[in-house]
C-alpha cells in the first residue's frame, strides 16, 4: 500500500484536530459545567441547558438567525442566478458584468459593512439623500429593529450574491450548446429555453448553492454585529452573535458552550434533512 | 485547507510571534483605553505631558473593549495600564482579572483617600483593598440655550432659574423645548437611575418609587421627539431645542459648534440631590507574572496623569483628584466648574456585577425606559419589565 499519500494529508489532518476536534471535545467538556473566563469550572451537569430553553434571548435570536436565513438564501439564490444569465449572454460588454457581478464577494466585511454604512446614513447617506432629492420621505435603515434586519439582508446580497454567480456562471458554461440550437429550429421561444433546458439542467447547482447558501447564512454573525454598532442590539442579534456574547462578553464560557451545542444539532437535522430528501434521487439515477 | 495554506499559515505565525517578541520589550508601558474623538486627543496629550513612557492603545469604546481586556486579564498578560469605568469593577475585581494596588505604594504618590471623592473612592474598593485610581467623575447634566431659555424667560442674571419638583421641571422643558436621547440609548437608563436615586430608591427595584420615577419620564417624553443621540445633540447644537439632557461629555460638541449655551447640575426633583455617574478610573489588568519595579512606574505614571486631569476636564469631565478639582485654574474653567458640585452627588449604577457602563443592565433596562419615554409603553408595563430583566440578570449565575 502507498503510504505517501497519508503524509501529504497529515499537514491537514493536524491543523484539523487541533482546531475543529479538540476545541469540539473541549467544548462539549465545557457545556456542563460552569467555566468562566479564568478558567476556573465546576461540574453542572445538565443546568445550562436546561437555562438555555428557558433563556428568551436565546429564543429571539436563534429567530434572527432563521429570518435571515429564509429570507436571504432565495434572494442570494435568485438574484445570482439572474446575474449569471445576464451574463452568460454573448455581448461585448459581457466581462464588465462579469467583473461587476463578481467584485463585491472579494471584498472583506469590514469594507462592505463601511460602505454601506455610510450608504445608510441619516440625512447625508447617499440612499437618504437620493431618496429626499426624489421628493420622498427618509428610511431609518438601521434605526428600527425591523428596518435594520432588512438592511443586513440587502447589504448580504449584494455581497455574497458573487458566490451563487459564479457557480451558476460555471454550470451554464457547461449545458451544450446544441441544446439550444436544436430547440431554437423547432421554434422555441428564449423563455421556453429557460423553462425546459437552462433551469432543469442547473438543477444540481442550484442544490448545491442552496445548500452552501443555508449552511453560510445560518453561521451569520460579522455583518449583523459591524452593522448594529457592536453593541449587540438584540432586535437583530444572531445566535452565532448570542454565543459570542455569552462567552466573552458574559464571561460564561461554559454556558456559551451549551448554546454552541444544541445549534450545531439543529445545524446537523438540517444537514441530515437534506440528506434525506435528496438521497433517494441520488440511488434511483446509480440503478438506470 | 490544503498543503500551501499550511505553509503560507506556518510562515504567517513565524513572522507574528517573531514581530510579538520584538514589541514585548522593556521600552513603554502598554496602556489600554477606550477614549476616541476629543477625549482621545486630550488623553494623548496628557500622555505626551508626562515623564513616564506609555505606549497608549486605543480600543472602540463600550463592550468590544471590555471584552478584549477581560481576555487579556484571564491570560494574564494584559497590558501594565488600562482604564476602567468605575461602574464595571464589581464584575472585574471579584474574577480576578484586575491586580489590587498596594496602598502604601499609591501613598508614595500622594494617591490617598482624601484626594478623591468619596462618592467614587467608596466604589474603587473591593474586599478592603483598592482596586483603581478615579480619574473623573462623569455625571448627567442639563445643558440650555441661554437665548432661547432667556426668551422663554427662565433666566434669572444670565443663569438658570433653580428648577425643582416635577411641576417646575415640567414647566421648563415645555417652554424651551427638550432634547435628549431616547431611541437606542442607555442614557433613558441614566435618567431613570437619577430620579429613583433622588427619591432614595434602595436596590433593584422599589415599586413605588420605580413608578414614580417612570411617569415623570413618560411625561418628559411627552414634551421631547424621540430621537437617538445624535439628533438630539444636532437639535440642540442647531438651536432648535432649549434643553439637551445628557451626560457633560457632550461640551465640547456644543463649544465646537459655537452653540449659546450653558451648563446645570442636574436639577433636584424629589427628596434629595442625586445624578447618575459614572469615572473613568485607572487599573491594573491582572498580569500572572506582574514584575514590582513596572508596577511601580505604572502607579508612578497614573499619579502623573491624575496630575494632568485639569486637561482632561476641558472635555467636560469633573476631575477626581482633589488638588486639581480644587485649583483656581479649575475652579475659572467655564463652564465646567458651574455643575463640579454633582461630583459629591455621583450616583454610580447600582454594584452588581451585571450593571455598569455598556452592561446587560444599561442596554436592557434602557431599551424598556427608552420605550416609556417614547410612548410606546406604559410606566406599569415598563415597571413590569424592568422586574423581570432584573429577576433574569439576578439568577443568571455570576460569572466565575
Amino acid at each position: 500500500m502507498n503510504r505517501s499519500g497519508f503524509w501529504f494529508v497529515v499537514p491537514f489532518l493536524v491543523l484539523y484536530a487541533a482546531f475543529l476536534i479538540a476545541p469540539m471535545v473541549i467544548g462539549l467538556g465545557a457545556s456542563v459545567t460552569d467555566e468562566g473566563i479564568t478558567g476556573h469550572a465546576s461540574f453542572v451537569g445538565a443546568a445550562n441547558y436546561a437555562e438555555l430553553f428557558q433563556d428568551p434571548a436565546v429564543w429571539s435570536s436563534l429567530g434572527h438567525t432563521l429570518v435571515f436565513t429564509v429570507v436571504s438564501t432565495p434572494a442570494i439564490v435568485l438574484v445570482g442566478l439572474a446575474m449569471a444569465l445576464l451574463a452568460n449572454r454573448a455581448t461585448p460588454e459581457r466581462w464588465l458584468y462579469r467583473l461587476a457581478f463578481f467584485a463585491p464577494y472579494l471584498l472583506p466585511v469590514s469594507v462592505v459593512v463601511l460602505i454601506w454604512s455610510w450608504l445608510y446614513q441619516p440625512g447625508f447617506g447617499l440612499i437618504n439623500d437620493l431618496l429626499t432629492r426624489l421628493g420622498l420621505g427618509e428610511v431609518g435603515w438601521l434605526s428600527t429593529d425591523g428596518m435594520a434586519m432588512t438592511s443586513i439582508i440587502i447589504t448580504t446580497v449584494w455581497w455574497t450574491a458573487g458566490f451563487g454567480f459564479l457557480l451558476y456562471l460555471a454550470a451554464l458554461q457547461e449545458i451544450p450548446r446544441q441544446l439550444y440550437e436544436a430547440s431554437a429550429l423547432d421554434g422555441a421561444t428564449p423563455f421556453q429555453q429557460l423553462r425546459r433546458i437552462t433551469l432543469p439542467l442547473l438543477s444540481r447547482t442550484h442544490q448545491l448553492v442552496i445548500v452552501l447558501q443555508v449552511l453560510a447564512s445560518l453561521k451569520v454573525f460579522d455583518q449583523i454585529y459591524l452593522l448594529s454598532g457592536q453593541g449587540g442590539v438584540p432586535g437583530v442579534r444572531s445566535i452565532v452573535q448570542y454565543i459570542y456574547e455569552s462567552g466573552f462578553t458574559r464571561f460564561r464560557i461554559g454556558y456559551a458552550s451549551a448554546i454552541s451545542y444544541v445549534f450545531f444539532a439543529l445545524i446537523a437535522a438540517v444537514a441530515l434533512l437534506h440528506f434525506r430528501l435528496t438521497a433517494p434521487k441520488a440511488s434511483k439515477g446509480a440503478e438506470r | 485547507m490544503n498543503r500551501r495554506t499550511f505553509i503560507l499559515a506556518g510562515a504567517a505565525l513565524a513572522t507574528a510571534t517573531g514581530a510579538g517578541a520584538a514589541c514585548s520589550g522593556p521600552a513603554g508601558l502598554a496602556y489600554w483605553n477606550l477614549f476616541s474623538g476629543g477625549d482621545g486627543a486630550r488623553m494623548t496629550e496628557m500622555v505626551g505631558a508626562i515623564g513616564a513612557r506609555l505606549d497608549a492603545v486605543t480600543l472602540a469604546w463600550g463592550t468590544p473593549y471590555y471584552t478584549k481586556l477581560a481576555m487579556a486579564a484571564a491570560g494574564g498578560r494584559a497590558p501594565d495600564l488600562a482604564v476602567l469605568h468605575l461602574s464595571r469593577l464589581p464584575g472585574f475585581a471579584p474574577l480576578g482579572l484586575l491586580d489590587p494596588f498596594d496602598d502604601d505604594l499609591l501613598a508614595a504618590h500622594g494617591l490617598t483617600p482624601d484626594r478623591f471623592p468619596a462618592a467614587v473612592w467608596n466604589r474603587a474598593r473591593h474586599n478592603g483593598r483598592t482596586y483603581a485610581v478615579p480619574l473623573d467623575t462623569h455625571p448627567l447634566v442639563l445643558f440650555y440655550n441661554t437665548e432661547l431659555c432667556g426668551k422663554a424667560g427662565l433666566l434669572q442674571d444670565g443663569k438658570l432659574k433653580p428648577v425643582r419638583g416635577e411641576r417646575q421641571l415640567l414647566d421648563a422643558f415645555g417652554k424651551a423645548g427638550l432634547a435628549l436621547a431616547a431611541a437606542r440609548d442607555v442614557n433613558p437608563w441614566r435618567l431613570f437611575w437619577t430620579l429613583y436615586r433622588q427619591q432614595n430608591g434602595q436596590g433593584l427595584l422599589d415599586d413605588g418609587k420605580a413608578l414614580t420615577a417612570l411617569r415623570l419620564l413618560q411625561k418628559i417624553g411627552a414634551t421631547a421627539r424621540f430621537t437617538d443621540n445624535n439628533a438630539a445633540v444636532a437639535l440642540f447644537g442647531s438651536g432648535q431645542a432649549g434643553f439637551f439632557w445628557n451626560g457633560e461629555w457632550e461640551l465640547p460638541t456644543f463649544q465646537e459648534q459655537h452653540t449659546p449655551f450653558d451648563v446645570a447640575p442636574f436639577p433636584q426633583i424629589y427628596d434629595r440631590p442625586a445624578v447618575h455617574a459614572d469615572s473613568h478610573s485607572f487599573v491594573l489588568p491582572h498580569q500572572r507574572d506582574r514584575d514590582p519595579a513596572r508596577t511601580a512606574r505604572t502607579v508612578a505614571a497614573i499619579a502623573e496623569l491624575v496630575g494632568q486631569s485639569l486637561t482632561w476636564a476641558r472635555g467636560g469631565h469633573i476631575p477626581a483628584y482633589q488638588p486639581v478639582a480644587a485649583s483656581p485654574a479649575y475652579l475659572n474653567l467655564l463652564p465646567q466648574a458651574n455643575y463640579r458640585s454633582a461630583a459629591a452627588e455621583a450616583e454610580l449604577d447600582p454594584p452588581v456585577w451585571f450593571a455598569g457602563a455598556a452592561s446587560d443592565l444599561q442596554s436592557s433596562a434602557g431599551a424598556t425606559i427608552g420605550a416609556v419615554l417614547g410612548g410606546t409603553m406604559s410606566p406599569e408595563a415598563a415597571l413590569g419589565e424592568l422586574k423581570a430583566t432584573v429577576v433574569r440578570l439576578k439568577n443568571t449565575p455570576s460569572p466565575s
